[in-house]
């Protein structure tokens, strides 16, 4: 069924995304030249990834580990056999005319990961991962200015053969928001199996989105577009949403999107028809004849099911539960995973009590004066230890949080021993209840007009009384007097 | 079974960046008929429960330690290329490339 459209109608965007993310292995996928990212041009390169005759490729065991990994940590069905496939295109960024790549039988099948949106927990079905070599990097070079007439490229094949894993989602994904939640999760899980350093910036983890859209009750698929060049949570997000409104616009005006690979422009904020390097993307994909198939046996996955690492997900909610801080504190530490270590050994020292202190006072005061300093956490005076002196001297209720957020101040400035520094800024917490009975006492008799006032207020106006008097007895201590025990001091004074 | 048309033959040699004039394709649209209904035999086999091989060889999991091994120099790599500038291939223009 097709919908009329009319200027109210609804549109809805259905969206996959394709995420080439660069295996951290020591050497190629195929051959032993180093997988290192940045060396001169040219130099890590062999007759096997030059394509040149009589070179036989011989597959990376670590990248079928690698990929294992990843089936597990995404739920992925890993089937008894898998084959390369040669992916045949000219193209001079592959010395080979072709790609070497997975096609019908890939290492992943139908796997999921789950990922939180405004709605609550959404599942975002994946359908396959598969293994394939980088290709290399070309440096287009213009001709303006040039002593050579024409255009040309410069090709540099240290990246081609670098092992990659393409992971191809369901057209799940609704949103933009819901592609950087895709995105960000995924990156959490890959980084935490430690098959990649996943950095977008610098193309180790690539996102291509297929993005379309359709009426809102339409069960048939709108043409999508394919939206390349995206290196950043921020641009894919933004680039997600420029193109569901542009073909929004399309369609509303009786234009036909036409299927394509667009190219975003990140200064441009817009997305741009790329004339694709294939067409029909006819690419003859037929069986390597120079690899044998991939059987991961028994032991192979004995060996990565027994060594996988806490994903994100569970390790939130370990740190939601054991340590009872909030689901969004609880993120913060798991996708900054030197803060987590910091608040980690805080909490090893100091005991689970502490936990919901240690973590807030590590992202709000210690990371983030930190961000501004520009400082990372592994190098800044500060220490763990000091973190759980602190707030174990909150627990025992010796320090107020005011007088704590002073004193990490000063630690992550130039660092320090917590108790000569309590000492030296005169940060102590009085809780004698017989000294603080003598400050209440005194306030409440130079104030005694306020006292006055207190039978006859109202509930509002007993609380903005009770504030004064707070603050006049925090003053009067100095900033050093247990507010809980003013509290309740001033309260039972006071009276009904 | 199905005929070859000339302008599969276009497309395919098109594809595989080969000029060939009008009296080519038409030589060769027969050729590959000729071909393929030599190859039409195998048809005729009836294949029902058979996997299909993905390699001649019998053999499965021929791996490799991650273990890095000396690559070409520079001067190596780049001895057979036509053209080569700042230690990179010197490529013509590519065409469909959009930046």
């Amino acid at each position: 069924m097709t919908i009329t459209i009319s200027k109210d109608t609804q549109f809805e965007a259905v969206i996959g995304l394709e995420v080439h993310v660069e295996l951290s292995t020591a050497t190629k996928l195929f051959c032993g030249c180093a997988n290192d990212f940045g060396s001169d041009p040219n130099t890590n390169v062999c007759p096997v990834c030059m394509a040149l005759p009589g070179s036989l490729p011989v597959l990376n065991e670590r990248v079928v580990e690698f990929a294992l990994r990843i089936g597990e940590a995404l739920d992925f069905d890993v089937p008894t056999q898998s084959v390369f496939h040669r992916k045949n295109y000219f193209y001079p960024d592959m010395p080979k005319n072709f790609q070497t790549s997975q096609y019908d039988q890939p290492i992943c099948m139908d796997g999921k990961l789950e990922i939180q949106t405004s709605e609550g927990t959404k599942v975002i079905r994946i359908e396959r991962a598969h293994m394939e070599e980088d290709t290399g990097k070309s440096t287009h070079v213009g001709s303006s200015g040039r002593l050579h007439g024409a255009d040309y490229s410069l090709v540099d094949y240290n990246r081609a053969g670098v092992p990659l894993m393409e992971i191809v989602s369901r057209p799940d994904i609704s949103s933009s928001q819901e592609a950087r939640a895709y995105v960000s999760e995924l990156r959490a899980v890959l980084k935490s199996i430690d098959v990649s350093d996943v950095k977008m910036e610098e193309g180790s983890m690539r996102v291509d989105a297929n993005v379309s859209v359709r009426p809102v009750g339409q069960e048939q698929l709108g043409i999508r577009a394919e939206i390349k060049n995206m290196n950043s949570l921020r641009s894919l997000g933004r680039a997600v949403d420029f193109e569901i409104a542009r073909q929004i616009a399309l369609v509303k005006s009786g234009e036909p999107v036409i299927q394509e690979t667009r190219h975003w422009d990140e200064n441009a904020g817009k997305t741009s028809s790329m004339r694709s390097k294939e067409e029909a993307n006819d690419y003859r994909y037929f069986p390597e004849p120079d690899l044998v198939p991939v059987v991961p046996t028994d032991d192979m996955r004995e060996m990565v099911h027994s060594s996988m690492p806490e994903l994100p997900a569970q390790k939130r909610t370990r740190l939601v539960d054991d340590w009872n801080i909030s689901d969004s504190d609880a993120r913060t530490l798991v996708s900054n995973p030197e803060l987590y270590e910091f608040v980690q050994v805080a909490v090893s020292i100091g005991g689970t009590d502490i936990a919901k202190d240690a973590t807030s006072f590590a992202i709000i005061e210690v990371a983030g004066e930190l961000n501004e300093k520009g400082l990372a956490i592994d190098v800044a005076p500060i220490t763990s230890e000091n973190l759980a002196q602190v707030c174990t001297l909150v627990a025992n209720a010796e320090l107020s949080r005011n007088q704590a957020k002073t004193l990490l101040g000063y630690l992550v400035d130039r660092g320090g021993v917590v108790s000569s520094l309590v000492q030296e800024l005169g940060l102590k917490q009085v809780s004698d209840t017989g000294a603080l009975e003598a400050i209440v006492d005194e306030v409440l008799a130079q104030y005694s007009d306020d006292v006055a006032q207190w039978a006859d207020a109202d509930e509002g106006k007993r609380k903005k009384l009770q504030g004064f008097f707070m603050g006049k007895c925090m003053a009067q201590s100095k900033g050093q007097g247990n507010p809980q025990i003013f509290n309740s001091l001033i309260e039972s004074k006071l009276g009904n | 079974m199905t005929k070859i048309t000339s302008n599969q033959v276009r497309h395919v040699a098109n594809l595989a960046r080969l000029r060939v004039s009008d009296e080519e394709v038409q030589t060769f649209t027969n050729q590959l008929e000729g071909l393929l209904e030599h190859f039409s035999a195998i048809s005729a086999i009836d294949t029902k429960g058979v996997q299909p091989t993905s390699h001649p060889i019998a053999i499965n999991n021929v791996f490799r330690k991650d273990v890095p091994t000396p690559s070409l120099s520079q001067e190596q790599v780049l001895s057979n290329a036509p053209s080569s500038e700042d230690n990179r291939f010197s490529v013509p223009q590519i065409l469909g490339e959009s930046e």
